[in-house]
């Protein structure tokens, strides 16, 4: 194993988040700190891709928000995901759903895979 | 100044109690090896001069295999030289780990050669902001470095005028970085922020 395997596997601890991918519907429950409360706050959308290994790996959750299209980057690893729920699984062609972006109202749905192979 | 010899191996990320993303350097440190020790009553000086990672014989001159030969090791890739060395007490050809020169929390300056860009503009090379405008009358100077100097008065160009040529490749020091963690079974060390140089460069880390 090299080096930089290493240090990712000493650092990090193991998610453990449902096994979603790119098309999923997520709900991301995130701790937010407002001076010395903490509180979580739930960020619901679709992943539009996963990148990066080890300890540097993110995934990206868009979702619209009054009308307009925002995007959340949250690394696997952060310490501030109190959990991860997996709503639907979506039927995508490609891992990178950048061409969401474009689209709006119901272009912009993702077909639901409803047969999940085993 | 204490310190080691090592290599960059590359960088990641970790998250602090607060919760936030810090971005470090992976470098393995050692483990090197004392070559030669300089005293104040024969070299007028004390030093340390530590030998880091494996070099072939045969890229080894005479003079040098007859160097490492006294210290009882192998030929080194990289030689440096550490004035007043004071952490461990140490004899030659013994050997340095990590764990004996650096502890989590230390402050350490990193020193490596900058990545090599080739020949760059001003822009690049000395960060001039070039010409801001696209058009009125610019047509290709958009990154040119405008004047160099007067007129006939002084009718020269001043020595040291920045201008374009061949960028990084430099040595570097880069100070107060902290070590945020070790792992002595592999002789690494994550170091806080960027250091210097390419993956697989020779560094040197102070203290």
């Amino acid at each position: 194993m090299d080096a930089l395997h290493y240090v990712h596997e000493q650092l990090s601890k193991k998610a453990d988040f449902p096994a979603f991918r790119s098309g999923d519907n997520v709900v991301v429950s995130y701790k937010i700190k407002e001076g010395d409360k903490e509180r979580i706050q739930d960020f619901r959308g679709d992943v539009i891709q996963i990148k990066g290994e080890g300890s540097t790996k993110t995934f990206t959750v868009r979702k619209i928000s009054n009308g307009v299209g925002v995007e959340r980057i949250f690394p696997f690893t952060s310490p501030s995901i109190a959990e991860v729920k997996l709503l639907k699984r979506g039927k995508v062609r490609r891992s990178r759903l950048y061409y969401l972006r474009a689209l709006v109202g119901k272009k912009a749905r993702i077909q639901e895979r409803k047969y999940v192979k085993k | 100044m204490n310190g080691l010899i090592g290599k960059k191996i590359g960088m990641t990320n970790i998250f602090d109690q607060n919760g936030r993303n810090i971005a470090c350097t992976i470098v393995e440190v050692g483990p090197c090896v004392v070559t030669q020790v300089k005293t104040r009553e024969e070299d007028g000086y004390s030093a340390l001069q530590l030998g880091f990672g494996e070099a072939k014989l045969k890229n080894t001159s005479k003079a040098q295999q007859g160097h490492f030969e006294k210290a009882g090791t192998g030929p080194k890739q990289k030689l440096v030289e550490f004035r007043d060395f004071n952490i461990v007490e140490k004899s030659i050809g013994e050997v340095i780990k990590v764990e004996e020169v650096f502890a989590v929390g230390d402050m350490v300056d990193a020193i490596g050669t900058t990545k090599g860009k080739g020949f760059q503009g001003v822009v690049k090379r000395h960060g001039f902001s070039g010409v801001n405008d696209a058009t009125h009358g610019q047509h290709n100077r958009q990154r040119a470095p405008g004047s160099i100097g007067a007129s006939s008065f002084p009718s020269r160009v001043f020595k040291g005028m920045r201008m374009a040529g061949r960028t990084g490749g430099d040595r570097v020091k880069v100070r107060k970085l902290r070590v945020l963690n070790i792992f002595p079974e592999r002789n690494l060390i994550l170091i806080k922020g960027a250091i210097p140089g390419h993956k697989g460069g020779l560094v040197i880390i102070q203290k």
